[in-house]
């Protein structure tokens, strides 16, 4: 007891920093390389985003020159010219924004939604369970294609339609895994420990449900954004999303397919965009989960 | 003297394919304030599905449950809130009662913090060096995670929290047997000093008999969700009257060097919990069953001397 009461005694007691987190996230995820490399490939495609007006103007990959149609990668055109004679690497460049908002802002608006309903149908259970999961399944036996299509017809053709489209088209999905992935948590003892010391329902599913369910949702997300951003071409090349001749990675594949035997390089950089894109999210993806967990740590 | 927690008849079914299944029917729990209540009975007995409903994280079928001579059945969210402060649990697993992404600063703070009864950080880290110091956990463990800790490391971090908001009752789930026996004798040694120091009561929920022997005042024999046989710790294990409870104390291992000990052995299943048939539940599996145990409800009977058991043998 005397112990207790030096304790009590000595005021101004402090707890021994301890790293943050987000320094410890970060030390963790220093550590692998391969996320690394990921996470430098995604900042480079996101300073060109930011950057695109700086490195070539909007206008020059838009204008046409008939004399280069199909014109091969050369010092002028680093990456050759398309069927209407438009700059490549011009068009790759200002194409990053559209994609990435398409592949990124629809997983990301499709997690949180997914999230929210995922959350409180596995967390609850029950009859809104039953409910929310019907309705779901419902969205769910329509193809993610048709439903997306059908969706941004409605709307009428537009960026902002074909991501809707899209997030409406990946909550049902989402929901599914985040539910999945909570009911595994739920039945551990820690969070009849938190009901039995009064933490507020909101707090439980913010605090002990969804940190612990977050690391497969991260490997979904970052898998998905590759199909995301074909998703959305596809849908440019249907003519629902983007109308052309606005450059976009997707519909910059779909016209060069075509002629694609003799003039390999309007597939090629549009489809290495896609690619590296994907690739790098997903190495990400993996370091990342990886990194959150502090079990997993060194 | 009104006793700390009583129960009347409480129950909880479950609904499962096929119908009610009655996981706890009708036990009255008694326990005075510093004491300890055994709970034993084999796995599926519905002891554990007992110590939730007595703090109501379960909320029961029928009955009532009084805490400090007051009805919680009535209670509201906000009067639960506060309820709660006064009983606690530990959990049987602690790698799963700890949440893995939280350092034991967070883990223990999480009552306080979500009780708000604290204001300054000072004040909280305070009260939480002093809760790691009582259940014997170093200063240097404070910004550990759960799974850079020994099992029983982890189980006094789950003491530490169930202590965290001085509560009068603590439900002890089982709280050693994911432990290693050493480890066992330690958790348990601690539970029992801190009850001496805070005058805690436990209602302490176990199949392991011996562990029961070394805590409890009172013990409890539990068979398919009903209260078989109830008395005095020493009572039950010098003069067992239940043949359940019988043959419960003779699985006991006792180090004898002469092979001819005889064991009762308990033959055959636990019945089906799913509506059963009144009378005795563990008839089918009895050596003295005879006319009358089954068809009607075997009361508990007071056998003297605070020993109660439900057998048609001593009626």
């Amino acid at each position: 007891m005397s112990k207790q009461a030096d304790v009590q005694t000595a005021t101004n007691i402090k707890r021994p920093k301890r790293k943050s987190q987000a320094k410890e996230i970060w030390r963790r995820m220093k550590k692998n390389r391969i996320a690394m490399v990921g996470l430098a490939i995604i900042s480079i495609i996101l300073l060109c985003t930011i950057l695109a007006d700086v490195i070539v103007s909007y206008d020059y990959s838009l204008e046409q020159n008939m004399d280069l149609r199909y014109a091969a990668p050369s010092g002028d055109h680093w990456f050759g010219c398309d069927n209407y004679g438009r700059d490549i690497f011009a068009r790759v460049i200002h194409g990053t924004r559209n994609s990435l908002i398409m592949g990124i802002g629809a997983v990301v608006v499709g997690i949180l939604l997914g999230g929210f309903f995922g959350s409180i149908t596995g967390y609850f259970g029950g009859k809104l369970d039953t409910v929310i999961m019907r309705i779901m399944d419902v969205f769910n036996t329509i193809p993610f294609m048709l439903l997306a299509l059908a969706i941004a017809s409605a709307l009428g053709p537009s960026l902002t339609n074909v991501l809707i489209a899209l997030m409406i088209s990946m909550v049902p999905y989402y929901t599914r895994v985040i539910r999945a992935s909570i009911l595994n948590v739920v039945g551990q003892d820690f969070i009849e420990a938190g009901k039995a010391c009064g933490t507020p329902t909101r707090f439980i599913i913010l605090k002990h449900v969804l940190p612990n369910a977050i690391g497969p949702v991260i490997v979904h997300a970052t898998m998905s954004v590759g199909t995301m951003i074909l998703s959305a071409s596809a849908m440019s090349f249907l003519g629902m999303g983007i109308q052309p001749p606005a450059p976009e990675w997707g519909s910059m594949l779909n016209e060069g397919k075509d002629y694609m035997l003799y003039a390999p390089h309007l597939v090629i950089f549009p489809g290495l965009a896609i690619v590296l894109t994907a690739l790098s999210v997903n190495l990400m993806g993996d370091g990342l989960r990886d990194a959150l967990d502090p079990r997993l740590k060194d | 003297m009104e006793p700390l927690i009583r129960t009347v008849d409480l129950k909880k079914y479950f609904r499962v394919y096929g119908g009610m299944l009655h996981a706890v029917d009708g036990v009255d729990v008694v326990i005075n304030q510093g004491q300890t209540l055994g709970v034993v009975g084999e796995s599926g007995c519905g002891k554990s599905t007992l110590g939730r409903l007595v703090l109501r994280l379960l909320e029961p079928t029928g009955g009532q449950i009084f805490f400090e001579g007051k009805d919680i059945m009535a209670y509201d969210r906000k009067d639960m809130k506060q309820v709660r402060q006064q009983m606690q649990i530990i959990f049987q697993d602690p790698f799963s009662s700890l949440n893995p992404r939280m350092p034991v600063f967070d883990l223990i703070a999480e009552p306080l913090v979500m009780n708000r009864i604290y204001k300054t950080k000072a004040e909280l880290t305070t009260k939480i060096y002093e809760l790691m110091e009582m259940v014997g956990l170093a200063d240097r463990y404070i910004n550990t995670f759960p799974h850079e800790m020994d099992g029983g490391r982890r189980q006094r971090v789950g003491v530490a929290r169930a202590l965290a908001l001085n509560p009068k009752f603590i439900v002890c789930d089982e709280p050693v047997s994911a432990l290693d026996v050493s480890i066992q004798a330690q958790i348990l040694n601690l539970l029992m000093d801190l009850q001496d120091e805070l005058d805690l009561t436990y209602m302490f929920i176990t199949h392991d008999l011996s562990v029961v022997k070394h805590i409890s005042d009172e013990i409890g024999v539990m068979y398919l969700g009903q209260c078989v046989e109830r008395a005095n710790s020493k009572e039950l294990f010098a003069n067992p009257l239940h043949p359940y409870t019988k043959a419960l104390l003779s699985a006991i291992p006792v180090p004898r060097l002469r092979k001819d000990v005889r064991h009762q052995i308990i033959r055959g299943e636990l019945s089906d919990p799913i509506e059963p048939e009144p009378g005795c539940r563990f008839a089918n599996r009895c050596d003295f069953c005879q006319e009358g145990c089954t068809g009607t409800n075997i009361p508990l009977k007071d056998q003297g001397n605070g020993h109660w058991v439900s057998c048609t043998l001593y009626q």
